[in-house]
């Protein structure tokens, strides 16, 4: 078990720059997540972490020790592939074996810890079949346990579970987690499913074109997103984005987002937002905070209700999605089931304005 | 109304489904037509071949009799005379040690090579890849006039270790372009797992990829032992006395004096000479394929 640190690390394919001096600082035992979008290079950033991408300028440490030169099987890591990457033509004891056989464990510790690592992940029964005769979640188990066989210094995921269907997906979920609070190894785990980061993470990392947006734990990048592509990736459905402009109504102030709708700003936020006012700027809200209108809901004043014609209506069961347009603009609602109306009906809706996000268009930026 | 409406549509559909079922049989027919007058053709040869070797001089010579069938008595004669009183088994015996050899180098060369190639990318590797299967497409016809030169200088010339030198030639670049589409074919992240559980090259090739591949590996080497065992161009050039001739080459002959054809001894040596590579295909037809097939779509 060890930290890992990232200084300054940049990769770059000829003119094209995956990775641009990142600097990331993983301590001992963490379970960290890189997400992000395709192409934001977080596969880059785990492969150079493994000793697979070579780096391009900066420094990788594992156990306060640079790794920059040193090959994969040096570095003592353990890594889990998306295809799970199962020799086929050896059984799943033999699979789990293979790195300690490499690294002339005798035999007996072979035994001991293969046995140990399939009771962990439940598949003792299953030693002595080849991957072929396995399920999709069965060999992602042998894949890991190929990786806690070697007991390594930090557990690195590429996607793993992006191949299984979605329930088996939820079900492996809660395996890695459960995984990781036994055996406690530093984790980097990288995905492009916010689900997964969110439910995973200790703490998550967010990659947009080859840069951090932000690092934080899951609720804080839920709730305090740093930028407006966080705030719009993290949760699901994506936070809504208005243009607005902020006006000044005395001490107080609003949002106004058309003609017709003006919201007011919290008391506790009017500082805050004082510098924006007159500006043209991006309002944020999540759809569960756009919700129908209900006593003790939050809302800090009154007039945050506005009526809305409702486009499309889309029952999931314990809540419904209505998605209709301000402005020309599309925004997503989460309402009670039986507070939702047709689509083609108007809907009265209440804006919780103490979770709204104001953004600056410019630089992207929550302010 | 509705009933009309419903049953419209359903006659459409069976009437689709009964075409498609036509369309089908024909196809079927046809199929069964073709593949019964190809299979007739290229088994004629082999029966002449089996029904002449069992038969007597004396009735091959006897133009009256019906030559597809053995009219006047089985006979292993042919064979008795072909294994004792020719040099037959010397030849079989110099082809199994040139096959076996030439089995040999071709697919240490090739599997080290295909591996070079197809997994270790450097600067080049594209190139030379095409470059080797481009020296496949030189037939042994052209080639062996400047190889004589070279297996004169070897001091090689009539000496079957001289053919061992030579075959190569012709089996490396078909098995090294097998096997580089066949490593091509194996996932990435299998050598990338094999280096974080410690391997080093040599590790990934003979305990990964070796294994995986091996249907690869036992087609180029179907492939290797039949160019092998079948060679003709290079020991006629090469080779000229009867100890250190093979078989294509020494049966032929030994076994033809200008225009006397000892046809039943002829048919004989073919059905043995034939023997080998027919057993290797039988038992290793599927793996054949698979490896021939893999080649060809992923490489």
């Amino acid at each position: 078990m060890a930290e890992v640190t990232l200084r300054q690390v940049v990769k770059r394919y000829g003119d094209v720059e995956a990775v641009r001096s990142i600097d990331l600082d993983i301590p001992n035992n963490e379970f960290v997540v890189l997400v992000g979008p395709s192409g934001c290079g977080k596969s880059t950033t785990l492969r150079m972490i493994a000793g697979l991408e070579e780096i391009t300028a900066g420094d990788i440490s594992i156990g306060g020790e640079v790794v920059n030169d040193l090959p994969p099987k040096d570095r003592d890591i353990a890594m889990v592939f998306q295809n799970y990457a199962l020799y086929p033509h050896m059984t799943s004891f033999e699979n789990m074996a293979f790195g300690l056989k490499l690294r002339k464990f005798p035999k007996a510790e072979i035994k001991q810890r293969v046995e140990h690592a399939a009771r962990i992940l439940d598949i003792s029964e299953l030693l002595d079949r080849r991957p072929k005769a396995l399920s999709g979640g069965q060999r992602q188990r042998v894949a890991m346990g190929r990786a806690i066989v070697r007991n390594p210094k930090v557990f690195l995921f590429d996607e793993p579970l992006s191949n299984l269907d979605a329930k088996l997906r939820v079900q492996m979920r809660t395996e890695i987690k459960r995984v990781h609070q036994k055996v406690k190894t530093t984790t980097v785990y990288v995905t492009h499913d916010q689900v997964e980061a969110m439910t995973l993470a200790d703490r998550v990392v967010v990659m947009n074109n080859g840069i951090i947006e932000q690092i934080g734990p899951p609720q804080e990048l839920y709730h305090k997103p740093r930028t407006r592509f966080v705030a719009g990736f993290i949760g699901s459905p994506a936070m809504n984005f208005l243009p607005c402009t902020v006006e000044s109504n005395g001490d107080a102030l609003r949002v106004r987002l058309s003609d017709k709708i003006a919201l007011p700003v919290p008391v506790s936020r009017a500082a805050q937002y004082r510098s924006a006012v007159g500006k043209e700027m991006t309002f944020g809200l999540r759809p569960e905070h756009v919700t129908e209108p209900k006593s003790g809901n939050g809302a800090s004043g009154g007039d945050s209700d506005f009526a809305a014609v409702l486009d499309v209506v889309e029952p999931m069961g314990m809540e419904t999605m209505v998605y209709f347009t301000i402005n020309g603009t599309e925004v997503c609602a989460r309402v009670d089931p039986n507070a939702a109306g047709e689509a083609g009906a108007t809907m009265r809706l209440h804006a919780n304005m103490d979770h709204m996000h104001l953004i600056d268009p410019a630089t992207g930026l929550v302010l | 109304m509705s009933t009309a409406a419903v049953s419209v549509p359903s006659t459409r559909a069976q009437a689709k489904r009964s075409s498609l079922r036509r369309s089908r049989r024909w196809a079927l027919v046809a199929s069964y037509v073709f593949l019964i007058l190809f299979a007739i053709f290229f088994l004629i040869p082999p029966y002449y071949m089996v029904v002449t070797a069992f038969k007597t001089d004396a009735e091959v010579a006897h133009m009256a009799t019906n030559p597809w069938i053995i009219a006047n008595g089985f006979t292993l004669d042919q064979f008795k005379i072909l294994l004792t009183q020719t040099d037959f088994l010397i030849y079989f015996k110099n082809t199994a040690i040139v096959t076996v050899c030439v089995v040999c180098i071709t697919m240490v060369v090739s599997v080290l090579a295909a591996f070079a190639l197809g997994r270790m990318k450097f600067w080049g590797s594209g190139i030379l890849a095409t470059g080797i299967f481009l020296t496949y497409l030189v037939p042994d016809t052209l080639l062996f006039i400047p190889l004589f030169q070279i297996v004169k200088a070897v001091g090689l010339l009539n000496s079957y270790w001289g053919m061992i030198l030579v075959y190569p030639t012709l089996t490396v670049p078909f098995c090294t372009w097998i096997m580089i589409g066949y490593f091509q074919s194996i996932p990435k992240e299998l050598d990338e797992a094999a280096l974080i559980d410690g391997a080093g090259h040599m590790q990934m090739l003979t305990k990964i990829f070796i294994p995986v591949a091996l249907p690869g590996i036992i087609a180029a080497t179907i492939f290797a032992f039949t160019v092998s065992w079948a060679a003709f161009v290079y020991p006629m050039a090469f080779l000229y006395s009867s100890d250190q001739q093979v078989l294509t080459v020494g049966t032929v002959t030994s076994l033809i004096r200008a225009d006397v054809y000892k046809w039943g001894m002829l048919m004989a040596g073919a059905l043995l000479a034939a023997a080998p590579p027919l057993i290797i295909y039988a038992f290793l037809m599927d793996y054949y394929i698979a490896g021939l097939t893999a080649g060809a779509t992923k490489g």
